[in-house]
């Protein structure tokens, strides 16, 4: 029997220190087994957040580098901006990205950084325990919105996907979730687009993750999936918001040729 | 001819692997506690087992291994 599946070396096997049933341990594992596909874990930079997702420089087997809160786009251009071959991208929920950090993932953007930024949206604060984020959706209730997210009180949620991709120096941004086998595919495909985008210095990019949070929803880990199914997905529709047209098979030809050539 | 292997003390019982498998042989082991205090998950019939891999795709925790 051969092994079809087996951990990936993109990862140190560090067990993760996530809630039960949390999609980030999924992410993870995607993003070093893409790691390892593409044969660049020695050459790529992780740039890890504040948020539940703080501990990530531990669980990836490539280099990191831990930013303050919000501020891993602009850590992250400093590090590409002075070594330009190296795959360099940020880890990011949407308390760090999409609050604190809105200014420096969005003008990362609007100045076309080769970064990749990996944005995973639970529409949640996770590690503080369960206050309103950004991208709380309209009713929803969580520790600082006990009644449900008013949109007079509280205004509305930010489409982080949609936003940046009408910023020119964006160059491929992809919204996914991880409820399935087939999504979890979609998933991986696109961490793999966003790094051979980078590779091409095609400018900036971003796959937006949607991911559950059992603890502070309050839900069971199947439940909250079939949530994020019936409650986000409205909200945050899935596609390609920017760089649908680009030829990702002819990048990674180009891609696999270049590697073939050093190894030869 | 299958196989699936659990590496036990990494489980969190969350369950998304018996939802996601096709051939419904895997459950949580409430017989058993792992070093993290959770219930583990296990396989019920092994024979039954098609190595789609789609229990380890889903794992948060990368706790199983699959051999086919």
């Amino acid at each position: 029997m051969a092994v079809v599946f087996e951990a990936t070396k993109g990862l140190t096997g560090k067990p993760f220190h996530y809630c039960p049933g949390c999609t980030h341990g999924i992410i993870h594992r995607l993003i070093g087994e893409v790691m390892c596909e593409l044969g660049i874990l020695e050459e790529t930079v992780s740039v890890a957040s504040v948020g539940c997702s703080y501990n990530s420089y531990e669980y990836f087997a490539c280099d990191a580098v831990q930013a303050a809160h919000g501020r891993a786009p602009a850590v992250a251009t400093g590090i590409k901006r002075n070594i330009k071959d190296k795959f360099v991208f940020t880890y990011q929920g949407d308390g760090d990205l999409a609050s604190i950090g809105a200014a420096e993932i969005t003008h990362a953007a609007a100045r076309g950084e080769k970064i990749t930024a990996f944005f995973v949206n639970n529409a949640v604060y996770g590690m503080t325990s369960g206050q309103m984020a950004p991208t709380t959706l309209l009713g929803q209730v969580t520790t600082t919105s006990p009644f449900g997210r008013d949109a007079s009180y509280q205004g509305y949620p930010i489409n982080v996907s949609e936003l940046l991709s009408n910023l020119t120096g964006s160059a491929y941004i992809e919204r996914v979730c991880l409820t399935d086998y087939k999504n979890i595919q979609a998933a991986k495909k696109a961490i793999k687009q966003a790094f051979l985008a980078q590779q091409a210095n095609l400018g900036f990019t971003m796959v937006e993750f949607l991911s559950t949070c059992p603890t502070n929803w309050g839900k069971e880990p199947l439940e909250a999936m079939d949530w994020l199914k019936e409650k986000m997905l409205p909200q945050y529709p899935l596609g390609v918001y920017k760089g649908a047209d680009i030829d990702f098979k002819k990048l990674e030809a180009d891609f696999k040729a270049a590697r073939g050539g050093e190894n030869a | 001819m299958a196989k699936v292997s659990f590496n036990d003390d990494l489980c969190k019982g969350c369950g998304l692997c018996v939802n996601a498998c096709p051939k419904k042989i895997l459950q949580l082991d409430n017989s058993r506690l792992n070093n993290k205090g959770y219930h583990p998950v296990s396989c019920t019939d092994m024979s039954a087992c098609i190595g789609c891999a789609f229990c380890a795709t889903t794992c948060p925790d990368v706790v199983i291994t699959v051999e086919r």
